[in-house]
C-alpha cells in the first residue's frame, strides 16, 4: 500500500545540515494500522508529513497504491492528497465555521452541490455521533468532540489512507481511548490504512498492528506490536514499553537484595494460558518466589510479565531456566 | 452653526467613504500578496515579496501632506482637478492603501498555521485557501483593521482640509484658525470626535458578533 524507500529529509541551519529523517525504509500494508513512535525531536512528525508532502523529502521515494508521490507535480499532488486524510494534534478546525461547515469544507473544495454535501455531512455527523452539535462552533466543543469532527472531515473525501499526526496527544487518557476506538472502527468500515505517529506507547498498544521506533531520524526497530512487547531489541524500545510494564520492578526490585536467581518471563497470549510455572516447580527441585506480575492487553492478544526468584541448587535452576526457554516464553535473567 | 457643520460633515463622510473603498481595493490584495508570497507560505515568491515590502515602506514613509501635494497631478488626471473634496479622495486612497496592506497582512498572519496546513493536506488550491480559509478565519480581526483604517482616514481627511480639501477639518481651519471663530472650530472637533467614537464602537461590535472563536 505505502512503500517508503531511502527517505531522507534535511534542514539547513546556518552552515549545518540537520537530518530530521535519514534513510527510512518502510512498507505499510493495506488495511493495517501502522504506528511510528519516537520521542519529540526524533523526526516522526517530519516523516509522516513527508507522506503527503506537507514536508518535501530531500531524497528517496514514496509510493502509495503504485503512485510515486515524490514525482508528482503540483496539480497531481493536490489530487493525490484528496485520497489521504489527515488529523492533527491540535485538530485544526476552522474556528469561524460550525461543525457542519467544517465537515462540509473538503466537499466544498470539490464543488459538490449543496444537496450532495448535506447527505454526506449528515451521514458523517451521525457516524461520529455529533448530529446534535452540528450548529456548534469548535470553541464550544471538548477536545474529544473536536477530534471527532476532524476525523469526520478527514473521511469526507473517502480517502484510502489516514495519517494521524499525534492525533490523541492533546487528549486525556479516557478520550484518547474513545478516539482510538473510533479509528479502529473506521479502519474496518472505510477500508482504511492508517499511519499514526505518537510518543505514547499506550496508543501503539491499544490500536496498532505493527510499530516502528524512530530515533534521530532513523528507524531503529520495527516489529509487530506483540513481538515488540515480548522481545524489544533496543534500549529505546525498552524505555517505551517499560512505562507500561515493570515500573514496580525497576523501582523496588534490586537483584542484589535476593539470594536466588531473578528472572523475568514475558509471554504472549497462547503461552500465557499454559500452567508453565507450576509445571516447572513439579519438574525441578526448586522453590520459587513471585515478585511481580503484569498483563497488558494488546489489540489482538495479551502480553504478560512475571518476575520470579528461583531458589535452589544451581544446576536445577539452570535446567529450570532452560525448560522455560523451550516453552515459547522469553526468559531474561536479571 | 448647523448650516456650516452639516455640509462639512457630509463632505467628510463622502471623502472617508470613497477613500476607504478605494484604499481597500488597492490595499486588500496587496495585503494578501504580502502574506502568501512570504517564504514558507502558500505562494512563495521571495523577490515579489521583497519588492512589495519596499514599495509599501516607501509609500508609508511620506508625510500625508507632502504626498497629497505630490499626487496633485494624478488627482488632476483622475478627477479633473487637484483641489476640492473629490480631488482629495485620490491622495487619501493612495496614502491609506499601504496602511491597509499592512493591517490586512497583520490580520491574515494571525490565522492559525494549522488550518492552512489542513487545507493543503486536503488538496485546496491557493485561491481556495485565500477565500475559504484565510479571509473567513481572519474576519473578526479584519473588521477591526478596517475600523482603524476608517478612523485614520477621518484624521487624514481633516488634515487634507488644510490644503484645499473639504470637510470638517477644512471648516475648523477656515473658521477657527483664519477667522478666529473658536466656537466653529470646537464644534467641528467635537463632531470629529463623535464620528471616531461611533466608528470604533460599531467596528468593535461587528467584530464581536462575527467572532465565533
Amino acid at each position: 500500500m505505502i512503500s517508503i524507500e531511502n527517505l531522507s529529509k534535511s534542514f539547513e541551519s546556518g552552515n549545518n545540515k540537520i537530518w530530521a529523517v535519514k534513510d527510512v525504509n518502510l512498507h505499510i500494508n493495506k488495511g493495517e494500522i501502522f504506528g511510528i513512535i519516537g520521542l519529540s525531536g526524533a523526526g516522526k512528525s517530519t516523516l509522516i508529513r513527508c507522506l503527503n508532502r506537507l514536508e518535501e523529502p530531500s531524497s528517496g521515494k514514496i509510493t502509495m497504491d503504485g503512485v510515486d508521490i515524490t514525482s508528482l507535480d503540483k496539480k497531481g499532488l493536490r489530487l493525490m492528497r484528496k485520497n489521504i486524510g489527515m488529523i492533527f494534534q491540535h485538530f485544526n478546525l476552522l474556528s469561524q465555521k460550525t461543525v457542519y461547515e467544517n465537515i462540509a469544507f473538503p466537499l466544498e473544495l470539490e464543488r459538490l452541490s449543496k444537496n450532495e454535501i448535506k447527505t454526506k455531512v449528515d451521514t458523517l455527523l451521525d457516524y461520529v455521533e455529533l448530529t446534535d452539535k452540528k450548529d456548534a462552533y469548535p470553541s464550544q466543543l471538548s477536545g474529544g468532540q473536536k477530534q471527532r469532527v476532524a476525523i469526520a472531515r478527514s473521511l469526507a473525501n473517502n480517502p484510502k489512507i489516514l495519517l494521524s499526526d499525534e492525533g490523541t496527544s492533546a487528549l486525556d487518557p479516557q478520550t484518547t481511548k474513545s478516539i482510538l476506538e473510533l479509528l479502529n472502527r473506521i479502519r474496518k468500515e472505510f477500508d482504511l490504512t492508517i499511519v499514526l505517529i505518537t510518543h505514547q506507547m499506550e496508543v501503539v498498544k491499544d490500536i496498532c498492528d505493527r510499530v516502528a521506533i524512530i530515533e534521530d531520524g532513523k528507524i531503529i526497530e520495527m516489529n509487530t506490536v506483540e513481538e515488540l512487547f515480548r522481545n524489544p531489541q533496543t534500549k529505546t524500545a525498552n524505555t517505551f514499553i517499560s512505562g507500561l510494564k515493570f515500573n514496580i520492578e525497576q523501582e523496588f526490585i534490586k537483584p542484589e537484595e535476593f539470594k536466588g536467581t531473578l528472572i523475568r518471563l514475558s509471554f504472549l497470549g497462547s503461552s500465557a494460558k499454559k500452567p508453565i510455572v507450576s509445571e516447572m516447580i513439579k519438574k525441578f527441585d526448586i522453590n520459587i518466589n513471585i515478585l511481580s506480575g503484569n498483563i497488558n492487553e494488546l489489540m489482538s492478544t495479551s502480553v504478560g510479565y512475571l518476575i520470579l526468584e528461583l531458589l535452589g541448587d544451581e544446576i536445577e535452576v539452570k535446567d529450570a531456566i532452560n525448560y522455560l526457554k523451550n516453552q515459547n516464553v522469553n526468559v531474561e535473567v536479571i | 452653526m448647523a448650516e456650516l457643520i452639516i455640509p462639512s460633515l457630509l463632505e467628510t463622510l463622502y471623502m472617508v467613504l470613497f477613500s476607504t473603498i478605494f484604499s481597500l481595493l488597492i490595499g486588500f490584495p496587496l495585503g494578501i500578496l504580502l502574506v502568501i508570497t512570504e517564504s514558507n507560505n502558500i505562494w512563495e515568491k521571495p523577490l515579489l515579496n521583497k519588492i512589495l515590502n519596499s514599495i509599501i515602506n516607501v509609500l508609508r514613509s511620506f508625510p500625508f501632506i507632502i504626498l497629497m501635494i505630490i499626487v496633485f497631478p494624478i488627482s488632476n488626471l483622475i478627477v479633473g482637478k487637484s483641489i476640492g473634496t473629490t480631488a482629495t479622495i485620490v491622495p487619501l486612497s493612495i496614502s491609506a492603501a499601504p496602511f491597509v496592506a499592512r493591517i490586512i497582512e497583520g490580520s491574515l498572519k494571525e490565522v492559525d498555521k494549522g488550518v492552512i496546513e489542513l487545507s493543503l493536506s486536503m488538496g485546496a488550491t491557493v485561491p481556495q485557501i485565500i477565500f475559504k480559509v484565510l479571509i473567513p478565519e481572519a474576519m473578526p480581526s479584519l473588521i477591526l483593521g478596517i475600523t482603524i483604517t476608517i478612523i485614520n482616514l477621518i484624521g487624514y481627511s481633516a488634515m487634507a482640509g488644510a490644503i484645499g480639501g473639504g470637510g470638517l477639518g477644512n471648516l475648523a481651519i477656515r473658521y477657527g484658525l483664519y477667522r478666529f471663530q473658536t466656537d466653529v472650530m470646537i464644534v467641528s472637533v467635537i463632531v470629529i470626535i463623535i464620528l471616531v467614537q461611533g466608528v470604533q464602537y460599531l467596528g468593535n461590535k461587528m467584530s464581536a458578533i462575527v467572532d465565533k472563536k
